[in-house]
């Protein structure tokens, strides 16, 4: 009879944060809350303790929801729609947290948000509630590119100008404008750089592995295109490609690998993001493989988010080229030239930086445009994102 | 005529189809070595290898095997548990795994911060409470199916949806990094042997001393066969089905504190996922029948090892990982064929009328 109580009260625990965890969808609730947990002692205690901290993050958003009505009735804000993708990796966090900081209420606009999670039919649904709720622009990150004609055709309809911003649409140009990163000038800046800093350390030779993003998604394309393009024109050796998922985990596997495949063969590995050069370290750590700036391999990341260029002072990252993931504060100079009854631009590029230690500075360029890269320093560390 | 005896023997036994997967497994890498001439076994090459952190370790693609196949053994003697018992799988172990990681991170480095290379919480307390809310999870599971009389399927698609999310709510959307080497230790080495088959070879071990030792094992297997029957002959049904769910939970909750000490982050949105697909299919590779009833805990194990051997030979071949699903889902087709009901008939049928000619 003790257990039956006993279960019941788990269950309906888990069951009240799955409750808390809805009503935290309908709305963005304020993000730095103080766990409940951090003054408890026994960790079954703690077990209880998210779940109370979500319902009170819960009311929370309640009650913002309701301080948001009031003003957006009497029509002072701009309303502002944002479709996300989800939340994978830091540089998605860091997407979205850049759209809730620029289209704050202080800066004068509502924004409704909605985390599709990865699912491109949450996304269209999305869409469509927005122009129900008939918002006055709508931003969308698509999660696929195709498939888009019909709904953006019901925004135009509906007088909702649309906004894409990273990832990019192709069957349709029913939108405003287009915002993002460009993964190919990004995959080209890699190689160029490294064409130049091999000669200016005297390496004739290149033997490259690459471990690859998720099959098919804009980044990896672009990345791998760019970068094999330069490739090919010089006449590197490109040994092996493979998939690492843009993950940690699938970063180490792959290298794993590759080190018994290609055992004293490489002396680059390119990494298509972050994450996955991370991995890749642990794996060349125990196969015994040195790299960075002093090692035998010169280790090529993209992303450069905080934890990246962190390993990029430590000395491990030789260099790391930025995916430019602040996106908002462009969408909004677009919103304003539309608000101001202006026409933007069809496709705006966000400026990316390239990062590397002093040493590894060199001059290249790309497409006949001159680059300048960063040094990395802790005030550049600190105002990453 | 002793032979003949041994080869029934063979034939009759679970783990035939296990081991015949994993030696075909093996054959393909032997195949591709001797082709490319590397040496037909340079694939089982096992050497000591000095890294630049970990002192001198085993290295080696059996080694990577074992090492990486460790998540999908803990997961598949969980899932053997709650197949026997229910009849039905659990499909949430995954998503379990990854709460469990994020909330294990999430008391080490501190609610909200993103990187740490201190620990905030004694290591101890981080790893425990992972553990913990894997077996509440579990005990979430089989209240579901054990006393509400759920589906499995149906009651675990609740925390295989949910528990993902609820891991980012607890991580904050962020991917939390635990710099720490006392953590790290459950995903590197102990010694030359990576921990995590030092950890998947204890668990192996105590919950098969536990079967062998304890009456628990024929217990799940009478449940399993007739729920009914075996209430009526004393045992108390839902009890035993809940505990196998716990159990299940258990195991993920370790799988998802080595998955995140291995990366020494909690990667709430990567860690385990498709993995409880893994685990099932571990658990049908190993003969067993996903209707419940008879388990063969050797087989789940063999055949999670098995699914890893298939990963690692495609990234030995060169193949592109993402085109594993296609072999994984041929031998899910092979399995299932095999299992069904009009070809058992067919071959039993066939081997009686062997034997009826070799007696005439």
């Amino acid at each position: 009879m003790k257990k039956k109580v006993l279960s019941v009260i788990l269950a309906s625990t888990m069951a009240f944060s799955l409750i808390a965890c809805g009503g935290e969808a309908a709305a963005p609730a304020p993000a730095a809350e103080e766990p409940a947990a951090e003054e408890a002692e026994e960790p079954a205690a703690e077990e209880e303790a998210p779940a109370e901290e979500e319902a009170a993050e819960e009311e929370a958003a309640e009650e913002e929801a309701t301080e948001e009505e009031a003003p957006a009735a009497s029509g002072e804000l701009i309303n502002v729609g944002f479709a996300q993708v989800g939340h994978e990796s830091d540089w998605r966090t860091a997407s979205t947290k850049s759209c809730q900081d620029v289209f704050s209420e202080a800066n004068g606009y509502n924004l409704s948000f909605v985390d599709c999670d990865n699912d491109s039919a949450a996304q269209l649904e999305a869409v469509r509630s927005f122009i129900e709720q008939d918002v006055d622009y709508i931003i969308i990150d698509p999660i696929v590119s195709t498939g888009w004609d019909t709904v953006l055709g019901e925004c135009e309809d509906a007088g909702i100008p649309v906004v894409v911003i990273d990832r990019t649409i192709d069957d349709s140009d029913k939108y405003v404008s287009w915002v993002g990163s460009d993964f190919l000038t990004e995959g080209k800046a890699a190689g160029e750089w490294l064409k130049a800093y091999a000669e200016k350390k005297g390496i004739s030779e290149i033997n490259a592995l690459i471990i690859q993003g998720t099959t098919g998604s804009s980044a990896q394309i672009g990345r791998t295109d760019g970068f094999s393009e330069v490739a090919e024109r010089e006449g590197w050796t490109i040994l092996d490609k493979q998939t690492g998922d843009f993950t940690e985990a699938g970063g180490q596997e792959v290298m794993e690998s590759f080190c018994k495949s290609y055992e004293g063969k490489f002396n680059v590995v390119v990494c298509e993001n972050d994450n996955e050069a991370f991995g890749a370290m642990t794996a060349m750590d125990n196969a015994g493989v040195s790299y960075g700036p002093d090692g035998d391999v010169i280790l090529i990341s993209y992303d450069a988010c905080t934890a990246g260029l962190k390993e990029v002072q430590a000395g491990k990252i030789t260099a790391d080229f930025e995916c430019n993931p602040l996106a908002a504060p462009t969408v909004e100079k677009v919103i304003q030239t539309l608000q101001s009854g202006g026409t933007p631009e069809a496709q705006i590029l966000v400026p990316d930086n390239w990062y590397a230690l002093k040493d590894q500075i060199v001059d290249f360029s790309v497409d006949g445009n001159a680059q300048s890269m960063t040094e990395v320093t802790d005030a550049v560390i600190e105002a990453q994102y | 005529m002793k032979d003949k005896k041994l080869i029934s023997k063979i034939k009759k036994s679970q783990l035939l189809l296990p081991v015949v997967a994993m030696l075909l497994v093996m054959a393909v890498n032997i195949i591709h070595d001797a082709a490319t001439g590397a040496g037909a076994f340079s694939f089982f090459k096992i050497t000591l290898q000095q890294t630049t952190g970990n002192g001198t370790i085993l290295y080696g693609r059996i080694i990577d095997i074992l090492n990486r196949g460790s998540e999908a053994a803990l997961l598949a003697l969980g899932m053997t548990l709650v197949v026997s018992a229910s009849a039905g799988t659990d499909i949430s172990v995954g998503s379990v795994m990854s709460l469990c990681a994020s909330y294990c991170c999430m008391l080490l480095a501190g609610y909200g911060v993103s990187s740490v290379n201190e620990l905030a919480k004694p290591l101890w307390l981080g790893i425990i409470a992972g553990i913990l809310l894997g077996c509440l999870c579990g005990a979430f599971n089989g209240f579901l199916v054990a006393r509400l009389n759920i589906q499995p399927m149906v009651a675990t698609l609740i925390l295989y949806s949910a528990a993902r999310a609820i891991g980012l709510l607890v991580c904050n959307d962020l991917i939390v990094y635990v710099r720490n080497d006392s953590f790290g230790f459950f995903g590197s080495f102990l010694g030359p042997i990576p921990t995590p088959i030092i950890i998947t070879a204890i668990c192996i071990a105590i919950l098969s001393l536990i079967l062998k030792k304890t009456a628990l094992g024929m217990y799940i297997q009478s449940v399993g066969i007739n729920a009914r029957a075996s209430r009526i002959a004393g045992l108390n049904s839902k009890r035993i089905i809940h505990l196998a769910y716990i159990v299940c939970g258990l195991f993920a909750g370790i799988a998802g504190v080595v998955a995140s000490s291995r990366i020494t982050s909690a990667d709430s949105n990567n860690i385990g996922l498709y993995l409880e697909m893994d685990a099932i299919l571990a658990v049908a590779l190993g003969g067993n029948s996903l209707g419940g009833g008879k388990f063969n805990l050797a087989g789940s194990i063999i055949g999670a090892y098995t699914i890893q051997a298939i990963t690692t030979t495609l990234y030995a071949l060169g193949v592109s990982t993402n085109q594993a699903p296609v072999f994984k889902a041929i031998i899910v087709i092979i399995i299932v064929a095999i299992q069904a009901p009009p070809v058992k008939a067919y071959m039993r049928k066939k081997s009686l009328s062997k034997t009826a000619k070799g007696v005439a």
